[in-house]
């Protein structure tokens, strides 16, 4: 185990150390310290390697990631694992603004609550949320899997491509393209599947699955009010 | 007798015949005009400046004897690998999906021999163009189609693209006919559906989020590679400003004229400011954060022609970025195609209709037969050729200046030919030591 103190290094040389002190023989288990909700930790990892922050995280937390199973023992800022590509980044508190936008594959999971803009254009992350979202979540989602264990906000999965929504909960409005649809046997076992994975224990029949009508995927003058 | 040579007719210049038939479009189809190209109307330019040659006054450079460097080094304020261009001419972003894999890979080829850069574009990052070319720019782009940690390492330098002088607030289309497999793999996206990128970064908004976002990306790539933001021309003073506070490297700024893939016409004509007036903006604002020539300035949008990079310079750019232009040197509306272009109701040299990929000269489409029509080697010579005129007709203008540095052009080179581009560019009215809004 590698411990990173950034009361006394910087995050430059915590990031510069996880992109290259990278023999999983040798540094395989890393421990940061002393975060105080600094921007950017573990960011651009490529590694089979498990990162454990303690404390709180500011903006892009694990950002890009790759292969790397990143845990924040504490809340996350804006964008946690944003754009990440592969691997599990874990936040045992509430995670802010647009967690996992863009993020093409890997597993994100929120322990506490996330904000507005959760799953933001996602392309292809399975997001697992034990709380409520917040407003536009899934925004423009393309493809991948958002679960919300508590509530959605307003708008959930306005311009919504092909990404598979499940709520358990209430859902305060759903957006633009966005429509309720029934859960078939598959659903079922990707749900079942996506909470086994993130360690979470839910009543799968409980959920309501969402996705897009596909209704704006080509311009027609009767959506003019929707572009 | 032809209605043009009815003396007794008159045409309205405000209901003239463009615009009645735009009214017309509307009415039978309900939707607003999509296309691509630039700003059609005229607008103040870099035809209305001139150079004063040296005389008596000052004394110019021999043309063939005494050199005139044109190398440009972008990217040295926090980069530590920043880029060094052999000419301040760069390839301006364009996405594959817009363009052709074909019309890339020849961008790359003709940029690499005249050693300058390409860059990506809406869409990602294809190995043909990663492969063809020597320095390549990776475009960081709402939308993040294609975006990954790879690519972004792979990348000479990066390219945060808030905004596009064709289109300042709006994001990018790309309709069905153009989203073919590849393309829509790369995107992640169904195939043939009509697609409008984001128009806003999905993970910060302002300011000081941008410079967590710069610090972000600086990290991933060891603070290896330089980063511009890229601006469409509107509030450019304030975005300069905003943009080198943020912390980038270079700041590229595209005026109103500047191409597009596919925007709707009415952003293309009437969203933000000529080039001309947006580059003394920026270039005040970097002389007032003492940041001129440590921020580079990269400008584009409407460049043609060695005088035109030559006037960008002496207004204080440290290079160009060419979109239109270095299409039709590949042969973009080529008269060759005329035929093909009168089929699909156009001509060559008014073909804008990039968005429907139907482009005879095989750049503007997905279409695998159209896209044969172009050779990417004998289009990226073609493209070096053009790169390399433009060179030389700017050390042409900058020796008669007596410079020996295409950098060392400055406004007291130039004076206007109109009192609109006097004031935007900030020379005086030829003839005349007036600059308006400065005071006689
Ligand atoms: C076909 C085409 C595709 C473009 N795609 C992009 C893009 O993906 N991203 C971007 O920032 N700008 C894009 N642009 C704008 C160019 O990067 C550049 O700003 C503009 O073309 C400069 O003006 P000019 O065409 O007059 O030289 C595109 C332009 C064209 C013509």
């Amino acid at each position: 185990m590698i411990t990173v103190d950034l009361a006394q290094k910087t995050v430059r040389e915590l990031n510069q150390s996880l992109h290259t002190e990278n023999n999983i023989e040798t540094h395989r288990e890393w421990r940061v310290e002393n975060t105080k909700g600094g921007h950017n930790i573990a960011v651009g990892l490529d590694a089979d390697i498990k990162v454990d922050i303690h404390g709180h995280a500011g903006y892009f937390c694990a950002g890009m990631n790759k292969t790397a199973k990143i845990t924040v023992h504490g809340n996350a800022g804006q964008g946690v694992a944003e754009n990440m590509m592969s691997g599990v980044v874990r936040v045992k508190g509430d995670a802010s603004q647009a967690a996992g936008a863009t993020a093409h594959g890997g597993l994100l999971v929120i322990e506490g609550n996330a904000g507005a803009r959760c799953g933001i254009s996602m392309k292809g992350v399975d997001i697992v949320v034990k709380g409520d979202v917040g407003h536009m979540s899934c925004f423009m989602g393309q493809s991948g899997s958002l679960v919300v264990c508590g509530d959605a906000g307003e708008a959930l999965g306005d311009s919504l491509y092909e990404v598979h929504i499940y709520v358990k909960g209430k859902v305060k409005s759903l957006g633009a393209d966005c429509i309720k649809k029934d859960m078939r046997d598959e659903h079922v076992k990707e749900l079942q599947a996506l909470l086994d994975s993130a360690g979470i224990e839910e009543d799968v029949t409980a959920f309501t699955r969402y996705g897009s009508a596909r209704e704006l995927y080509t311009f027609k003058v009767d959506n003019a009010s929707a572009y | 007798m032809s209605q043009e040579n009815n003396e007794n007719l008159r045409e309205s210049a405000t209901f003239d015949r463009t615009t009645m038939a735009e009214i017309r479009r509307a009415a039978d189809t309900g939707i607003y005009d999509i296309r691509g190209f630039g700003a059609k109307r005229k607008l103040p330019h870099f035809d209305d400046l001139l150079f004063l040659g040296a005389s008596v006054s000052r004394y110019p450079l021999e043309g063939y004897r005494e050199t005139c460097n044109t190398r440009v080094t972008l990217g040295s304020r926090f980069a530590k690998k920043p880029i060094i261009i052999d000419t301040p001419v760069t390839i301006a972003g364009m996405s594959f999906g817009a363009l052709s894999a074909n019309a890339k890979e020849a961008l790359g080829r003709g940029a690499t021999i005249a050693g300058t850069s390409t860059t990506t574009g809406d869409g990602g990052m294809t190995p043909e163009e990663r492969g063809q070319s020597s320095k390549l720019v990776y475009q960081y782009l709402p939308s993040r189609y294609g975006m990954n940690p790879d690519d972004l390492r792979k990348a000479d330098a990066i390219e945060i693209v808030l905004g596009q002088g064709a289109k300042p607030g709006g994001g990018g289309m790309l309709l069905g006919q153009k989203i073919t497999d590849r393309v829509a793999q790369m995107r992640n996206l169904p195939k043939g559906i009509d697609q409008r990128s984001a128009c806003r970064h999905p993970d910060w908004t302002g300011p000081d989020d941008l410079a967590i976002k710069i610090q972000e990306i600086r990290e991933i790539t060891d603070w290896q590679v330089p980063i511009y933001i890229k601006v469409g021309a509107t509030r450019t003073y304030y975005d300069v400003k905003l943009a080198v506070k943020a912390g980038a490297d270079v700041i590229v700024v595209d005026g109103m004229q500047g191409g597009t893939a596919a925007t709707q016409e009415v952003f293309i004509e009437h969203v933000g400011i000529p080039t001309l007036a947006a580059i003394p903006q920026a270039v005040q604002a970097l002389q007032e954060m003492g940041m001129h020539r440590k921020v580079q300035l990269i400008v584009s949008g409407g460049i043609r022609n060695g005088a035109d990079v030559a006037k960008c310079m002496a207004l204080g750019a440290d290079a160009v970025a060419i979109g239109t232009a270095a299409l039709v040197a590949l042969g973009c509306n080529d008269p060759k195609w005329d035929d093909d272009f009168k089929k699909i109701g156009s001509a060559a040299g008014f073909y804008d209709d990039y968005q429907e990929g139907k482009d005879p000269a095989g750049i503007s489409t997905q279409d695998p037969d159209l896209m044969k029509r172009l050779d990417p080697v004998a289009a990226g010579n073609r493209l070096a050729n053009y790169l390399r005129v433009l060179t030389l007709e700017a050390q042409t203008l900058a020796r008669a200046c007596g410079k020996n540095d295409l950098r060392n052009l400055e406004p007291e080179d130039l004076v206007a030919l109109t009192v609109e581009s006097a004031a935007m560019a900030r020379v005086p009215l030829a003839g005349t030591n007036w600059v308006p809004g400065q005071g006689f």
